[in-house]
């Protein structure tokens, strides 16, 4: 079976600090990873390469076996790529429905129609409801962005990156900044969600509880090397990740 | 609360329409009426303006080139072809303003921030330029006279209500486009340009497209007011006139769709109070105008609206009431 | 087209790219180290151009001071404005927006307090004494005026080089970028250094309005084609690209020279075409960049 994500060999150097390191692997079509490692591994720069946000310096990336390096990041997010930004990337001065019934306008071709206001676009604000809803924000549909919870905008983040329907998600630090509460209803929503959506979900997470909770795969990264690539029983046992831990962390 | 927020706007409109409509017939000169005239069209300059800074985020310093354009159609129209060619005029500046914003658009919007305000400066100064010195063909610097609108519009009080309607519907069909998927696009432009990438549109486009429009009406309300005082000047293309807009949409708040006509009214009142004290009212007006925007940020209607926000008390941090009505 | 008119004109294209250029490094240097856009740069000239007049014309003092005492009026002048106003609103949303509210309420206040105190007739101030002739080289007759300007641009020039490249102060501008906040975790006093980098700039351009006045009248309103040239002249170069600007003032100042013999009436249209040119093909500016200076 084709994998969804294939790296080979992917490098990226800036000046003389190498922050990605002949890096490679292999998602399966709805796998659950995660990619794990210290704080400047270059696990965001991954994503950016991914994204076409970054070009690499070597190597390739594989969509179901299409080259995409060097697509733009709009032609990549076509091709069934969603992100979501480690500082949500929202409009804050819209409410929450319309964050989300923007990128559904998009995605039905309406951003167009320059005479009848929003709300008389059913269709998408239907859409837009049913995301929020599955987000647990359906609450909060009428509030303006910025005042929502850190947490709730970087769920809004998914919720846009998931009006595209993607077939390959990448969200980066979901749980930052959240509460142990926030975190295991957010930990139970992306895996709920997961289902739902039919993804094939990669996220970047420093919160071991969801790491080990959800995913089925870890990939460890340190100094942009991949230094593991296993299951969780795997990487609980491995000497070097353990290394690159304790080593780094205060 | 969608309909209670369309009740009093629907309110808002018909007194604000229905106060402009009376100007002619409770005025007690002249003057009064050619005041209401000026703001009106005025209002709906910098209305049309506020599409591109307020909602879009791009300061152009250079729409009084197709208020210019709007004006000189008439004006050179009338005086080299003919009285007759009045009326025809209009939808010719019209689309002289559309073809020309969209080929300029295409090149400025290639710069952004201050790059981008300077140079659509730079393009209406040098359309100021041409038509100044071109004095064979535009009149140069004594500008042209005796435009005189045809038929009953000769009539002043007639041509004010022609005003006033074209006003209100242009107005009106510019409200429709704020609160519209093609607005909500651009204010997410301003916002999070890079998030609008990501969800499938184009920057660029939306922005070329909202130029073009706005630029369209600019020239509308430079072709209604060549009929008003029947004379135009090449002070319409100056920098000035461009900066004028910008004043009049900070003074009444660029984040409220209706900021940009109070402050018009503002403006022009102002500049008439002071203007007839003295001489040098620029002075007092800078001085003015720049305490204002050091002290009250939000504009007029914006302070109002914010003034209103912290005292109703709510539950929820500030309120959807009124932010829904702000474009 | 003989060798004489080239070399005539060119120098005098020389001239006007180094006026051009003089006013260009300070619009550019608060760009680049305040990211303040001061679109009233040009009333700053028209400032110095008119305090050069009343120390010159009406006052009798020597040219090469009232040259210099011109420039720090100006400078003071607009140390004061960024003091007492532009202050106000750093740090704002839309800050960028703001600044050129504030910097047009200038050019109104300026542009009518110059008409309330000189009148508004064209006003002059004769060339200093002992420059006023032509240097013959054969048939190629150059003004010594012309020369001055020239090198005294060098020597701004060269200055502005060294002190960027090899002084401390100078090192901090061009590290700074456009990171106020960065500025201060580097120690620096930031509210004291916008308003002296303010103050410079702004004395700079009044200096160079009152080296030019000779050459031209002084006329309320010249502010605003100053910022236009001045515009052109960073699209040319780069904006805060320091040598791209030069380049740029050169191109401009030559192309202008030239048309004016030509077209006289159209000459600005020339220096409108090279910037639309520009801005198609290579909007990042035409001479490849060699960042002195971040933006």
């Amino acid at each position: 079976m084709e994998p969804m994500l294939r790296l080979e060999g992917l490098k990226k150097s800036f000046g003389g600090l190498r922050v990605t390191d002949e890096v490679s692997f292999k998602i399966q079509p709805q796998e659950i990873a995660a990619i794990i490692g210290p704080n400047g591994a270059g696990k965001t720069t991954l994503f950016n390469q991914i994204t076409g946000y970054l070009a690499p310096d070597a190597g390739h990336v594989f969509l179901q076996g299409q080259e995409i390096v060097g697509l733009t990041p709009q032609t990549i997010v076509k091709l069934g790529v969603g992100r979501a930004f480690q500082i949500a990337s929202i409009f804050p001065d819209e409410t929450a429905l319309d964050n989300v019934r923007v990128a559904c306008m998009s995605k039905l071709n309406q951003t167009r129609h320059l005479w009848h206001p929003v709300e008389k676009f059913n269709r998408a604000t239907e859409q837009a409801y049913a995301i929020l809803e599955s987000l647990g924000l359906e609450g909060q549909a009428d509030r303006m962005a910025f005042e929502l919870a850190h947490g709730d905008q970087k769920l809004l983040d998914i919720g846009i990156a998931l009006v595209l329907e993607p077939k390959l998600l990448l969200l980066d630090e979901p749980t930052a900044g959240m509460s142990p509460e926030e975190r295991q209803l957010t930990r139970q929503l992306i895996k709920q969600l997961w289902h739902q959506y039919q993804l094939t979900l990669i996220f970047i997470e420093h919160d071991m509880d969801m790491v080990f909770g959800i995913a089925e795969r870890i990939m460890v990264l340190n100094h942009g090397t991949l230094i593991a690539d296993g299951t969780p029983a795997e990487i609980r046992n491995n000497k070097e990740v353990i290394k690159a831990y304790l080593g780094e962390e205060a | 609360m969608v309909s209670s927020s369309k009740y009093k706007f629907g309110l808002l409109w018909s007194v604000g329409f229905v106060a402009f409509a009376l100007v002619p017939v409770l005025m007690t000169s002249r003057y009064q009426m050619n005041l209401a005239s000026h703001i009106l069209i005025w209002g709906l300059f910098a209305v049309s303006f506020n599409m591109l800074w307020g909602v879009t985020g791009m300061l152009s310093f250079g729409q009084a080139l197709y208020f210019g354009i709007g004006a000189y159609s008439i004006g050179l129209f009338v005086t080299h072809a003919g009285k007759s060619w009045y009326l025809t005029a209009i939808p010719i500046g019209l689309v002289t303003a559309a073809v020309l914003s969209f080929l300029l658009g295409l090149l400025v919007i290639r710069v952004s921030g201050v790059y981008f305000t300077m140079l659509t400066l730079a393009f209406a100064q040098l359309a100021w330029q041409v038509t100044f010195k071109w004095y064979d063909f535009t009149g140069g610097d004594d500008g042209i006279q005796g435009i005189i609108p045809p038929g009953i519009l000769s009539n002043k009080m007639i041509y004010y209500y022609f005003i006033l309607v074209i006003v209100f519907l242009s107005v009106w069909f510019l409200k429709r486009l704020a609160y519209s998927p093609f607005g909500l696009i651009l204010r997410c432009v301003q916002q999070n340009p890079n998030r609008v990438r990501f969800i499938g549109r184009s920057v660029k486009m939306n922005q070329l497209r909202i130029y073009v429009i706005s630029s369209v009406f600019a020239a509308l309300a430079g072709a209604l007011m060549a009929g008003v005082d029947n004379s135009i000047h090449t002070d319409m293309l100056f920098w000035t006139t461009s900066g004028e807009v910008i004043l009049m949409s900070v003074l009444g708040g660029i984040n409220q769709f209706f900021g940009p006509f109070i402050g018009a009214v503002i403006l022009i009142l102002l500049e008439d109070l002071i203007g007839a004290k003295t001489e040098f009212w620029p002075i007092f007006l800078g001085t003015i105008i720049m305490i204002f925007v050091i002290v009250f940020p939000k504009g007029v209607v914006g302070e109002i609206r914010h003034l209103k926000h912290r005292l109703r008390a709510t539950d929820e941090a500030g309120g959807r009431h009124g932010t829904h009505a702000s474009a | 087209m003989d060798v004489y008119f080239i070399v005539t004109q060119s120098i005098s294209g020389f001239t006007m790219a180094t006026l051009l250029f003089l006013v260009a490094s300070g619009l550019t240097l608060i760009f680049g180290v305040g990211n303040i856009f001061n679109f009233a740069h040009g009333s700053f000239y028209m400032l110095g151009a008119y305090f050069g007049y009343q120390l010159v014309s009406v006052w009798k003092v020597n040219f090469w001071i009232a040259l210099v005492a011109a420039g720090a009026g100006a400078g003071l002048v607009g140390a004061a404005a960024e003091f007492l106003f532009l202050r106000r609103i750093y740090g704002r949303a839309q800050e960028g927006g703001f600044q050129i509210l504030l910097t047009y309420c200038l050019i109104l206040i300026f542009d009518d307090l110059v008409k309330l105190i000189w009148g508004t007739e064209y006003k002059s101030i004769s060339k200093p004494p002992g420059f006023e002739g032509a240097l013959r080289f054969g048939d190629i007759s150059i003004p010594i005026y012309n020369f001055a300007i020239i090198v005294i641009g060098l020597v701004v020039v060269l200055a502005a080089w060294w002190i960027l490249s090899k002084t401390r102060p100078g090192r901090i501008a061009r590290a700074s970028a456009v990171d106020r906040e960065m500025l201060g975790s580097l120690g620096v006093n930031v509210p004291l250094t916008l308003t002296i980098v303010f103050g410079l700039a702004t004395a700079l351009g009044g200096m160079t309005g009152a080296l030019a006045a000779p050459l031209r009248s002084v006329t309320p309103g010249a502010g605003i084609e100053v910022i236009i040239d001045s515009l052109i002249v960073v699209v040319l170069g780069g904006m805060g690209n320091f040598w791209g600007a030069w380049l740029g003032a050169v191109l401009l100042g030559e192309v202008n020279a030239f048309a004016v013999a030509y077209v006289s009436e159209w000459s600005t249209l020339f220096s409108y075409l090279v910037m639309v040119v520009t801005l198609i093909f290579k909007p990042e500016g035409l001479f490849a960049p060699t960042r002195l200076r971040k933006v």
